[in-house]
């Protein structure tokens, strides 16, 4: 796996819209970014009702994957290219997702829907239909999904990377700024965590640093290429910007996304917290 | 939830005698700047939440008393503002020039 593997620039994306074999996926948590204009051909995925179970904190189980990328038209020989807004988050975490229950072939779009938008480039309004197929999904790959207690165990003894801003690292705050903070969980995280906060893997414009400058980022703050890794953020989905980043750019082995991450970890009753 | 809410409009809802709430927008040649990606950096000068202003140029961060910076950026150019925020409503305007 090497980042041309994992990993499209904006101008091949520009240049294989349509293809056929390919499907350009938008993925944020409020779709209206894509219904006023997504790249052409793009179906969209919904962060919240396509792709959270709506009863439980969970995924969609795996029949129910499979039934909502046979609605989109997605088939499992297709190459599945991911983008959206927030700097890729929700693409990042849909690209782990489909990891998960084992689509061969995805990648992300660098830089996303920001760097897409910056640059000037087309969008389209157009309603995009695909022919249904029959999509069969794997049992989830639970090699790079960690639960709570493998977190509270791998203290002081795996890579636990807390990827939030150093603010929410601390405890001041509770949320990413653009939320309002008034949360159930406690503030801080989790002991020995190290905090490499998500945006220092990201240009401004939303593209990922260079492998050089990612490898120098990650051993300048400690991380021990001899443990296993988790990382989590507040809900899962910036921790899988960096999943992406140390697992499939840098080649790590044995990393873990924790999605339950702060919101679940931080209102567990008689876990040890930092601050 | 991680996305943003939709930018400006009202503040029914949100109690200002707890929440730090740094809001305003950006501006270029006396129109205001829709779309524009806004950044709320914090003391260090490290990324923390980042928006995209509404169709009225307008964008909200709900962050902690102290000193943050807003910098913004748009195919027409960028722009940035040092704020020093306390509880309640703090406005500010992004002028780029």
């Amino acid at each position: 796996m090497s980042r041309s593997d994992v990993l499209v620039t904006a101008d091949w994306a520009q240049e294989h819209l349509g293809d056929p074999g390919i499907v350009f996926v938008e993925v944020d948590e409020d779709t209206s970014a894509y219904d006023g204009g997504h790249l052409e051909g793009a179906v969209k995925l919904d962060w919240k009702t396509d792709l959270q179970d709506p009863l439980r904190r969970d995924f969609v189980g795996r029949e129910a994957f499979e039934a909502l990328l046979s609605s989109r038209g997605i088939g499992n020989d297709d190459t599945v290219v991911l983008y959206g807004g927030n700097n890729n988050w929700f693409a990042a975490y849909a690209y782990w997702y489909f990891k998960l229950y084992g689509h061969r072939d995805v990648k992300l779009v660098d830089g996303g829907r920001k760097k897409w938008e910056l640059d000037g480039r087309p969008l389209s309004k157009d309603t995009v239909e695909r022919p249904a197929t029959t999509y069969r999904a794997s049992e989830p790959d639970l090699s790079i999904r960690a639960f709570r207690d493998e977190v509270v165990a791998s203290i002081g003894s795996k890579n636990i990377i807390d990827v939030r801003s150093p603010d929410e690292f601390s405890g001041k705050i509770l949320a990413p700024a653009h939320l309002p903070q008034e949360q159930a969980q406690k503030g801080g995280h989790v002991p020995t965590a190290m905090n490499i906060p998500w945006s220092k893997a990201a240009n401004e414009d939303g593209t990922f640093k260079s492998d050089e400058e990612l490898a120098k980022l990650y051993a300048e703050q400690g991380f021990d290429e001899a443990k296993p890794t988790i990382a989590y953020c507040r809900i899962g989905e910036r921790s899988s910007h960096t999943w992406f980043v140390l697992r499939e750019l840098l080649g790590k082995s044995d990393v873990k996304n924790y999605d339950g991450s702060w919101v679940e970890y931080g209102s567990l009753v008689g876990v040890p917290i930092e601050k | 939830m991680c996305g943003a809410p939709k930018q400006g409009g009202s503040l029914a809802g949100v109690d200002l005698s707890t929440q730090t709430v740094i809001q305003g927008s950006v501006w270029h040649d006396g129109a205001p700047v829709a779309g524009a990606y806004v950044r709320l950096l914090d003391a260090t000068g490290e990324f923390t939440a980042e928006v995209v202003t509404s169709p009225e140029g307008e964008f909200r961060f709900f962050a902690a008393p102290g000193q943050w910076t807003l910098r913004s950026l748009a195919p027409v150019g960028r722009a940035e503002r040092a704020i020093d925020a306390e509880v309640g409503l703090n406005e500010t305007t992004l002028a780029i020039s």
